[in-house]
């Protein structure tokens, strides 16, 4: 038992993607928190898809991922501004469009017979890719999202609550709302080269969505969360590393199983609570979610 | 004579250059309760937005001397949300803090402070969807307190209240008034905004202001109801309420 614990962290490999999903779970359970309360989950996902023809290119032009990722994100941005601008149809169309487009178009490219080999990565991660220079960007890039989290916490809290509230002096939602959605497309640039251009969002929704579950606390939510995504992630690898199959997605699959987790024990501890509440009583009110 | 917190003269109010609300002439001092009624679309809403600064008036003025602050109405509040009724007060703190700065402790006690003001200490660390709908209530006033507004702008506070929590509400509204606080109140209750110190009453220009003794009468409620009203038996004068409103905040 003692030696199926140790034995990968006796490869440097399996340490780095180790640190390197740590990292992502912390910084990926954290900013989840804030895309479930907004309920931009579908966003935070079409944000990783329209990326990948720029994170496609960077890596045949030999350029940094981030760079080809982030310049993908501002093109998706625009082009989505000026077919929502140029159609009747809804933004929500648009979105679908323009990111379905994007990503079909990374695919073609990244899978034609000219790729280079390891292209295809990006689709699925590679955590037992990342080197030692990716660890430390990654890491300060993670540190950076977790500070502007920390500092905006409170007004993110109110804007979410209630966008009318902000009042004369009051910081703009407008404002925080791009805030969040550029924090979620920071947090995604940096968990593509781990967990690939497909799984990516599943960091972001999973350990959130099942924190959501288990707790009425914003703090109690963002830690549990955190530890939800760290145990996940480490857990993924482990799978990983003694069953021989992808990592990037042994990790999603212990980030689902732990979701299915917490939604069963929320729903049998509700069911409990509602047993032994005296009959005619309702266990919360009208409009609450369990 | 007490000093005017609001001032609207000759103002007219609207969207993109397209007036929809117009002929506004008034003066509230500081300390009032105003009812505002009118028909729903009929510019209550829009009043609001400019008080709060967020539209300009298109002509004449609208000057506001005093710090501002909304109380929603509570059935647009999500209840799911994970805060307590301290979290939700702490918020107002937030219009007056420099964008870098994070509430601290002395914020936290200002916002304790405004939850016993509304009769609401001892549920402080309770979750903001567990409480009652007038109790969601106070603690958004509770909020527009920790903001240090001496105008509180309270949209319809008495959708959904039952008959106990509107008596507390009134008592609240009352509390404020008589602290100094202007309040002004949306309502389709006619009855009640005739309890109150002045009556605005609205329907894409201003039908009416003052005292609700003179302001309020049949032709001004036909005005600004567009003569969907049904009469009280025994009172033809006043006791004139909007049919299809009528037992709408119950």
């Amino acid at each position: 038992m003692i030696e199926w614990l140790t034995d990968p962290l006796a490869h440097g490999i399996t340490l780095r993607a180790l640190t390197e999903i740590a990292i992502l779970g912390a910084v990926g359970g954290a900013v989840g928190c804030w895309v479930v309360l907004y309920e931009i989950s579908y966003s935070a996902e079409s944000l990783a898809h329209g990326m990948f023809p720029g994170l496609v290119g960077a890596a045949l032009l030999g350029l940094p991922l981030l760079m080809g990722g982030a310049i993908g994100i501002v093109l998706a941005g625009l082009v989505i501004a000026v077919i929502g601008r140029l159609t009747p149809d809804s933004d929500d169309t648009a979105i679908a469009v323009v990111v379905t487009t994007l990503f079909g178009l990374g695919v073609l490219l990244a899978l034609s017979p000219d790729s280079p080999p390891g292209i295809q990565a990006l689709l699925f991660g590679d955590p037992l890719g990342v080197k030692d220079s990716d660890l430390v960007v990654t890491g300060l890039i993670a540190a950076a999202v977790l500070a502007v989290l920390w500092l905006f916490h409170d007004r993110l809290l109110a804007i979410g609550f209630d966008p009318s509230a902000a009042g004369p002096g009051g910081i703009s939602p407008a404002l925080v709302r791009a805030l969040l959605l550029t924090l979620v497309a920071v947090t995604v640039l940096v968990g593509v080269q781990g967990l690939g251009n497909l799984l990516v969002a599943a960091i972001l929704v999973g350990p959130a969505a099942a924190a959501r579950v288990l707790t009425d606390r914003m703090s109690t939510m963002i830690s549990l969360s955190v530890g939800i995504a760290l145990v996940s992630g480490i857990a993924g690898l482990y799978l990983s590393f003694h069953a021989r199959v992808a990592a990037g997605a042994a990790v999603v699959s212990c980030l689902l199983v732990a979701y299915l987790a917490a939604a069963t024990f929320a729903a049998l501890r509700d069911r409990i609570r509602r047993r032994s509440l005296p009959p005619g009583l309702p266990t919360r009110p009208e409009g609450a979610r369990s | 004579m007490t000093e005017a917190v609001v001032i609207a003269a000759h103002a007219g109010l609207g969207y993109e250059g397209r007036t929809v609300l117009r002929g506004l002439e008034f003066e509230i001092p500081a300390g009032s309760r105003v009812g505002i009624l009118g028909p729903n679309g009929g510019g209550k809403t829009t009043l609001f937005r400019a008080l709060l600064g967020e539209i300009t008036p298109l002509t004449g003025q609208l000057e506001v001397t005093v710090s501002t602050a909304t109380v929603a109405q509570t059935d647009r509040s999500r209840l799911d949300y994970p805060v307590s009724a301290l979290d939700v007060a702490t918020m107002g703190s937030l219009a007056r803090l420099p964008w870098w700065k994070k509430p601290g402790r002395a914020e936290r006690e200002r916002a304790r402070q405004a939850l016993g003001e509304v009769g609401l200490s001892d549920l402080a660390g309770r979750r903001f969807g567990d409480l009652s709908g007038g109790q969601r209530q106070r603690v958004l006033i509770a909020r527009a307190l920790t903001a240090d507004a001496d105008l509180l702008l309270m949209d319809e506070p008495f959708t959904g209240l039952d008959t106990t929590n509107e008596n507390r509400l009134e008592e609240l509204i009352d509390h404020l008034a008589a602290s100094g606080r202007t309040v002004m109140i949306a309502t389709h209750e006619v009855e009640q905004a005739e309890r109150w110190d002045l009556v605005l009453c609205l329907n894409g220009e201003q039908i009416s202001f003052g005292d609700p003794a003179v302001a309020i009468s049949k032709p001004v409620l036909e005005a600004t109801y567009g003569g969907h009203i049904v009469e009280i038996p025994g009172q033809p004068q006043l006791g004139v309420l909007p049919a299809h409103h009528h037992g709408e905040g119950h």
